[in-house]
């Protein structure tokens, strides 16, 4: 139950990513491209996903415990650093280059399209190069 | 050019919640496409990457599914070049690791917990993107 329970959950996910445009690079680009040929449509996507998760978490995060779980995982850290506003600057970068966030991508694979394929496996090599990156500096706190 | 899609884009933003708030009510969980994919590959004890497998398993599913119902894949294009697609993914993959997420876990889930740390991020990479597209459509492409 709580496998299939995340599989279908999965599924929606995906589901919604494919039908709100956010698969599409052509679309994503497009909509940072208000100098150019702008298409707002995300923005309506982001405002979908806040319509329902804004009174669904309030809903859900006043109950004791979630259903297959002694208790909910929420991020403990509330540090506004330079690591958090570089790195999801340069995510930011990222995803303009390519069209691709991560959470379109993955659903993106599942069309079998060498796009998506080649930019799940850099975005997994880039993984990979932080947390090398994070081990290196790590060792040598002086030079972090 | 891609057409002006607010009612599709709004319920599917909707079916996202959606999951988002699915997954916090039944697994306790944030649902960032990150955090699935980066504990996946780190593996860890197998409930826990059972768990990130089968949600992984339904998103790819997701467009057979949708071509399944209605007969066509969804919309997929890429006006890109293969080596824009691996330098976008190797960035993408190095911010959301230091920032600590992306559009779903910081964008929607951390935004509905109006968690500040989220609202920053999302600032951060909203600014970068639309200053990347302008700087590689109308500096350099234009």
């Amino acid at each position: 139950m709580r496998l299939l329970s995340a599989l279908l959950i999965g599924l929606v996910f995906g589901i919604g990513i494919a039908t709100s445009g956010m698969i599409n690079p052509a679309k994503v680009l497009n909509f940072f491209d208000i100098a150019g040929t702008w298409d707002p449509s995300l923005a309506f996507v982001m405002g979908g996903a806040l319509a329902v998760a804004i009174p669904g978490y309030r809903l859900v995060l006043a109950r004791k415990a979630p259903r297959f779980e002694p208790k909910f995982q929420l991020p403990d850290t509330k540090l506004i650093d330079m690591k958090l506003v570089a790195g999801s600057g340069l995510f930011g970068i990222g995803w303009a280059i390519a069209g691709f966030c991560p959470g379109a991508a993955l659903p993106a694979l599942g069309t079998l399209r060498t796009e998506a394929l080649a930019f799940v496996a850099s975005m997994i090599l880039g993984l990979f190069i932080a947390r090398g990156l994070k081990a290196l500096a790590a060792r040598s706190p002086q030079s972090a | 050019m891609t057409s002006f899609t607010p009612l599709t884009s709004f319920a599917g933003g909707m079916l996202i919640g959606l999951a988002a708030v699915l997954l916090m009510a039944f697994h306790g969980r944030i649902f960032g496409a990150t955090g699935i994919l980066s504990g996946l590959l780190r593996g860890g004890d197998m409930r826990d990457w059972s768990l990130r497998a089968a949600l992984l398993a339904g998103m790819v599913l997701a467009p057979g599914l949708v071509l399944l119902v209605t007969g066509n894949w969804p919309a997929l294009d890429v006006p890109v070049s293969m080596t824009a697609i691996i330098g976008g993914g190797l960035l993408v993959g190095l911010g959301v690791s230091y920032g600590g997420g992306c559009t779903s876990g910081h964008g929607v889930c951390g935004n509905a917990r109006f968690s500040r740390r989220s609202i920053t991020a999302t600032l951060s990479f909203m600014a970068t993107a639309f200053v990347t597209v302008y700087v590689t459509r109308h500096l350099i492409g234009g």
